[in-house]
């Protein structure tokens, strides 16, 4: 039971005025998704059949290493505003929303993080 | 959190049944949701066997004549009877709709009557609709000028211009599309939700509205606008065949204007 006036309520903190760029970000991620999966799928095919070294080969290419990078950061951020819309909608208790909030973006990092130094592994051959 | 099961004292008993008087050949089964705030009672859903032969075609009218002639205890809300006023919106075969506008030959079997969905129940069929109002009244729905009126006439719009209000102008606020929205159901507290979106677009798009920045700037908000995820039950349910998701596109859409890319 509150006594609270309803128009207090709805107002509530008033405007966050952000929420464009998350909207934006998370749409352009996904069309540049869709592109980077087309080129994915294609060099799967062509690389099927093959071993270890072609594979190797294949994204030691400068091209080839540069959009298996682009594709590994942009797959995880799109993930990681992703996860943060379902922990918003469905996660009221405010400690474990940021905790949340907090392990996905640190996990998203850190994925990218990985995936890129293999790349560059495998790219310089290191 | 997003909440899967009713709290124990909502959960819904059995009800008691009214039969049709011996007589009635043509009758229908009207299952409707009880709930009374003076008895320490769970919610419980009663069912009224109805002649139809002797009521008119819509639910609304089979409502009416349970409470004239058979339960008289039983509380909805009701005004206009032809569409106009969203008094009697209400969950009817399991879609929110204007009690007035929907014929009962449309419905197979017994008719389901609840109140809408996750609202706080007053009575019966009656929902709480404070929130929801008070939500309308936080977009400040009236023209907001910054040059004077015109001393000897209307502030003009021209037809292309007054066309842009249709598909918006027509929403009577039954609050069917907020309550069938999953968003609204899990944070209706801060998501504006379908209808007052739809209505504060209705002032976005008003050509003689001169506060279209400080209206985006308090729509601008990951809970108030962001919430909509297009699900679309908003359009589906509209009892005025109206297109709030489009309308909320339409928001987005501007703010991007607003933004640049």
């Amino acid at each position: 039971m509150s006594m609270i006036n309803p128009l207090a309520r709805a107002r509530g903190l008033g405007s966050a005025k952000s929420g464009v760029h998350h909207w934006y970000a998370q749409r352009a991620s996904a069309v540049l998704l869709i592109l980077l999966t087309g080129w994915l799928i294609f060099a799967l095919i062509s690389l099927s059949g093959t071993g270890y070294a072609e594979a190797a080969a294949f994204i030691a290419k400068p091209g080839n290493a540069a959009f298996l990078s682009v594709l590994i950061i942009t797959m995880f951020y799109h993930a990681m505003l992703g996860l943060q819309v379902v922990i918003e909608d469905y996660v009221h208790h405010p400690v474990v929303e940021i905790i949340l909030y907090f392990v996905t973006r640190a996990g998203a990092f850190l994925c990218m993080a990985l995936g890129i130094i293999h790349v560059l592994k495998l790219a310089l051959g290191a | 959190m997003a909440e899967f099961q009713l709290p124990r004292n909502s959960r819904i008993g059995k009800g008691k049944v009214f039969s049709a008087p011996a007589d009635a050949k043509n009758t229908k089964v009207f299952r409707i949701y009880r709930w009374n705030p003076d008895d320490d009672s769970n919610p419980r859903v009663d069912s009224f066997e109805v002649d139809l032969d002797t009521c008119g075609p819509m639910v609304l009218d089979a409502i009416i004549k349970i409470k004239s002639e058979i339960d008289p205890t039983l509380t909805f809300r009701r005004s206009c009877r032809e569409g106009i006023c969203g008094s009697c919106a209400m969950n009817i075969d399991g879609t929110n709709t204007l009690a007035c506008t929907k014929p009962i030959s449309e419905i197979k079997g017994e008719v389901k009557v609840n109140p809408l969905p996750h609202l706080p129940v007053v009575k019966d069929i009656v929902p709480d609709l404070s929130h929801f109002y008070a939500q309308y009244a936080t977009i400040r729905p009236w023209i907001r000028t910054q040059s004077t009126t015109p001393p000897d006439r209307e502030r003009l719009q021209s037809k292309t211009e007054r066309e842009k209000l249709d598909g918006l102008y027509e929403c009577i606020l039954c609050a069917c599309c907020s309550t069938s929205c999953p968003s609204y159901w899990w944070n209706g507290d801060r998501y504006l939700g379908p209808a007052i979106l739809l209505q504060a677009y209705r002032w976005l798009a008003d050509s003689r509205d001169e506060a279209t920045g400080e209206r985006l700037d308090e729509l601008e908000d990951p809970f108030r606008l962001y919430r909509c995820h297009t699900i679309m039950n908003c359009t589906r349910t509209c009892p005025k065949g109206l297109n709030p998701a489009k309308a909320i596109a339409e928001i987005k859409k501007t703010l991007m204007t607003r933004r640049g890319i």
